[in-house]
């Protein structure tokens, strides 16, 4: 069983973003299960989201408290809750960020994890580019495909398809396979 | 039957001369074809307002919808003495459920009755709904449910029967207790005896606030015209309101045979407007035929037998003569004179 | 069809594929998303003569739905928590008039202190109240349930309550099968009411019943939920023959067999004891867990067949009986009356409180050596408790419990999950 932790802010997409992990995993004839660590709504707030992806029937209810990958959508709560709580060495990070690692104070994490399952991308800005406004979970979740392979970038853009229709949804796939893209490079270069 | 003024009186009641009219124009009520709704046998106490106005009201409504009418109850002095086990007095579709809740149930019943004439390839139901319970189950712990009926403007005709106090349960005070007026827990005693002097809380002209398509007061004073009301109602679709005043000899200390005297009263002195309202305005109001001083109405009532003992208590009496006034000047009561109180609704303008 | 939804969509789906004819709506978290997806089929014309009613409170919502029940519709509504408190008067009146409404509850604590998150206190609090209860273990289950559901309660001419974990399957993602139309049509007739309000052959329904037979007729309500524990069984292997799938049933043995320790509980929570069970067993423990579908009525047969062979039974339950201890586990006792096993309470998951595989495995060693106290409250936080009894001992004037705890934990802790 792969345990994927997302971390985010109210208003950002993130239990919506657990939900497609969920679908696109559901699409490769996997099982899935996508919750949210429920409260009450509110922008801004901080929001965490869960999804378990395995081959037989998911039961387990607690929360992913020692996640193998984890989607941090909002890099100003690295300093305000303990994000990596529970993550194994050979975990995976995919950060929304357009600084570095080591600008961000987690040169030590940098150096714990294996360089090609860290990786941080702009998905911010990839969402104000091709969606017009900031949800960066949808990119987040093609850099996930890329890094962890779990997943393909044709599950991601059916479960974006599922959630959204029109231009919404073309957006948000462009944003995605950009940031597919990216992180592809990104694992490359970090192997090379 | 329409409404129309009706000169003939019997001496000295006012009381309608139903033999005195043409047959088309006599009350459902003197018919021999009347339903019987709410049928002999139950367990009012003699002079019961609340049995006859439900009576004559049920039987119209009866009339105007072809006998195809579902009827909901409040839990109350109606619900009790109507169906004592294992006895019933309904000869229609009726139903109880609970107190605070008429409303919402025959909100229900509608909905029921909607879904069945869609897939019967009707446009409107054929089977009405009526709700009715007292003021305790309309003004106070029904009034949530009855405000939700209004606003959804859901196919219900709603009707009141005040008798201005929880009978049922021994006489207590409600939201629709006039000032002053003793109950079991508002005693005459002390320095302010009786119920308190406030606003109350005047359920007709806050359902005329919902701009319904109908609402009206009315009395058993005046049975055509509670049977005029009643008709028009039914005429109409939406959330109606109909608010009767039924006086209570148990509750209210008054002699049995007094009941038709004291609705007629509390309408000559002003103190309970009789009217028509749709969409939030007034559209009709009973005059005001020969004014009473309040005084006369009070005497009649042992809940205000404490205003007159060895010391008349004027300055409460002066001060229901002023709510009478303001009720003959808000609703336009007497001579040519205009309501001044509604809610005007350009859109049914 | 197999999808990946929330489970209150599934729900909402397998309701409207019940064809109700009325459905009543009032927001009350978490069941929302269930009502607002229905009323989005009925304006979208996806549900066929429907009326939905949005009504200004839970109170109505029953209410109105005891006048289209009475008048012959299929009717339907959600609730949750402080929802299902409000409408408790009319919750009682529609069972007492028996009228077969279905309604789904978001199992969710209630206040005060005011807490969104699930636990069973909601429901419990009604077991007594005529309806049946059934419980879902999965979102699979609550789809299937509701169908069963309709069923069940026009056969009874009884309301049935269907109990989903608030959050936890109300707002989970996972994989449903979606049933047919025609499917849901050949398994459920169309309503055919016992009572009916109809002008053609007119009944007074809801009349005073005096002390000469008031008895004979509770008596009757408990006898028609004593046919349920026949009922319940027959509907679900119905179901099974059409949908092709086992969903509810009185009870559900997991590795019951030759277990010697034997986990009691309801709901969601199944899942994750199961999982322990699992690894428990792959360490040679002998343990095994039966979940308990039926509530009400409760399966007291089934129980003690089931818990022949156990030594000792661990009830966990998201409830709390406040001065006395567990809900489930007091029935339970009921069931094995006159047997000698040892009976634990525990209680867990309360207000939301997580209920992890680590505690389950500490704590169902702690009853597999007999070391477990008779009551137990699952990750008790002792220093917080013992803190605000001090506090209580020590100050007349010692404030509001809620906010001394809050202040105690330095803010509220942002921790995971």
């Amino acid at each position: 069983m792969f345990q994927v932790r997302i971390h985010g802010r109210g208003g950002q997409g993130v239990v919506t973003g657990a939900e497609m992990l969920s679908i696109a995993a559901f699409l490769e004839g996997r099982h899935a299960q996508a919750f949210p660590s429920f409260g009450s709504e509110r922008t801004g707030a901080p929001v965490v989201a869960f999804c378990r992806i395995a081959d037989k029937e998911i039961r387990l209810r607690e929360p992913v408290m020692e996640p193998d990958a984890l989607i941090i959508q909002d890099a100003t709560l690295l300093h305000q809750i303990d994000v990596f709580a529970g993550l194994s060495a050979d975990g995976y990070v995919v950060l929304n960020t357009n600084h570095s690692f080591e600008d961000l104070g987690l040169g030590d994490l940098a150096k714990r994890i294996r360089p090609e399952r860290l990786v941080a991308v702009s998905a911010t800005d990839l969402s104000l580019k091709h969606v017009g406004r900031n949800a960066p979970n949808v990119p987040l979740l093609g850099a996930f495909a890329a890094v962890s392979g779990l997943i393909s970038l044709d599950s991601v853009v059916a479960a974006i398809r599922d959630k959204f229709s029109g231009k919404v949804a073309d957006g948000n796939i462009a944003a995605a396979t950009e940031a597919y893209n990216i992180a592809k490079a990104a694992m490359e270069a970090a192997h090379a | 039957m329409g409404h129309q003024d009706v000169k003939f009186y019997q001496t000295g009641t006012f009381t309608v001369g139903n033999r005195l009219l043409p047959p088309e124009q006599r009350s459902v009520q003197s018919e021999i074809e009347r339903t019987n709704s709410l049928n002999c046998g139950h367990r009012a106490c003699q002079g019961c307002g609340e049995a006859l106005g439900a009576r004559y009201a049920i039987d119209a409504a009866m009339r105007a919808t072809n006998n195809q009418l579902v009827a909901v109850n409040a839990t109350g002095c109606l619900e009790v003495f109507s169906t004592p086990y294992p006895e019933t007095s309904w000869q229609i579709p009726w139903i109880h459920s609970l107190f605070g809740n008429a409303a919402a149930v025959a909100t229900g019943v509608a909905a029921a009755a909607k879904v069945r004439a869609r897939k019967a390839g009707q446009q409107l139901p054929e089977v009405r709904v009526i709700a009715q319970g007292g003021d305790g189950g309309t003004t106070d712990i029904g009034f949530g449910c009855l405000s939700g009926m209004f606003e959804r403007n859901d196919d219900v005709l709603y009707i009141c029967y005040d008798n201005q106090a929880y009978m049922n349960t021994g006489v207590q005070r409600s939201s629709a207790t006039p000032p002053a007026a003793r109950t079991a827990t508002t005693m005459p005693v002390g320095e302010h005896p009786g119920n308190d002097w406030g606003q109350g809380k005047n359920v007709p002209l806050i359902a005329m606030a919902h701009g319904i398509p109908y609402v009206a007061t009315a009395s058993v004073s005046d049975l055509r015209d509670l049977e005029y009301k009643v008709k028009k109602a039914m005429s109409m679709r939406g959330a109606r309101y109909i608010h009767i005043f039924v006086p209570c000899p148990l509750g209210w200390g008054s002699a049995s045979h007094d009941t038709i005297k004291l609705a007629r009263l509390a309408k000559e002195t002003g103190l309970f407007p009789v009217f028509e309202a749709e969409y939030g305005e007034v559209t009709n109001v009973s005059k005001i035929r020969q004014k009473q001083p309040v005084e006369a109405y009070l005497r009649l009532q042992r809940r205000f037998a404490h205003l007159f003992g060895k010391k008349p208590q004027v300055e409460l009496i002066a001060r229901f003569q002023a709510m009478a006034d303001q009720n003959i000047h808000k609703f336009g009561l007497l001579g040519n004179d205009k309501a001044v109180v509604g809610f005007p609704d350009s859109e049914h303008k | 069809m197999l999808k990946q939804c929330e489970g209150s969509h599934a729900v909402a789906e397998a309701v409207a594929l019940s064809r109700p004819e009325v459905i009543c709506a009032y927001p009350i978290s978490p069941q929302t998303h269930i009502v607002e997806g229905l009323g989005e089929m009925v304006k979208a014309g996806d549900i066929k003569n429907c009326e939905y009613i949005n009504v200004e409170s839970e109170f109505a919502a029953m209410s109105v739905a005891i006048g289209s029940s009475a008048a012959g519709a299929r009717t339907y509504t959600a609730t949750a928590s402080q929802g299902l408190l409000f409408m408790v008067e009319a919750v009682y009146n529609a069972s007492g008039l028996g009228l077969p409404i279905v309604m789904t509850v978001a199992n969710r604590a209630i206040g005060a202190p005011i807490n969104i998150w699930n636990d069973h206190s909601d429901s419990m609090s009604q077991r007594d109240c005529g309806w049946i209860q059934i419980f879902a273990e999965t979102n699979q289950e609550a789809a299937d349930l509701h169908i069963q559901a309709f069923k069940l309660a026009e056969e009874l001419s009884l309301p049935v309550m269907v109990c989903m974990d608030g959050f936890i399957l109300t707002h989970a993602y996972e994989r449903v099968d979606i049933p047919t139309q025609e499917q849901v049509d050949k398994f459920l007739p169309p309503y055919s009411p016992r009572q009916v309000l109809d002008p053609a052959a007119p009944v007074s329904i809801g009349a005073m019943v005096g002390p000469e037979a008031f008895s004979e007729v509770r008596y009757l309500a408990h006898a028609k939920q004593m046919q349920a524990l026949e009922l319940i069984p027959k509907i679900a292997s119905e179901f099974q023959e059409i949908f092709g799938r086992d969903s509810g049933g009185l009870v559900r043995p997991y590795m019951l067999e030759d277990a010697e320790t034997v986990v009691i509980a309801l709901g969601s929570v199944l899942g994750t004891i199961k999982d322990t069970i699992d690894e428990m067993r792959a360490d040679g423990i002998s343990i095994g867990v039966l979940g308990i579908n039926s509530f009400r009525p409760f399966p007291v047969s089934a129980i003690r067949r089931a818990l022949s062979h156990a030594k000792r039974i661990v009830v966990l339950e998201k409830s709390l009986a406040v001065g006395i201890g567990g809900i489930v586990a007091t029935d339970v006792r009921m069931a094995l009356d006159g047997l000698d096993k040892r009976i634990y309470t525990v209680v867990a998951g309360l207000g939301g409180r997580n209920i992890t595989r680590s505690s389950l495995h500490r704590v169902f060693r702690m009853a597999m050596h007999d070391q477990l106290e008779a009551l137990h409250f699952l990750d008790l936080e002792w220093s917080i408790v013992n803190k605000e009894l001090d506090r209580e001992r020590t100050t007349r004037r010692s404030g509001p419990i809620a906010e001394n705890i809050l202040r105690d934990l330095g803010q509220t802790k942002s921790n995971v999950g």
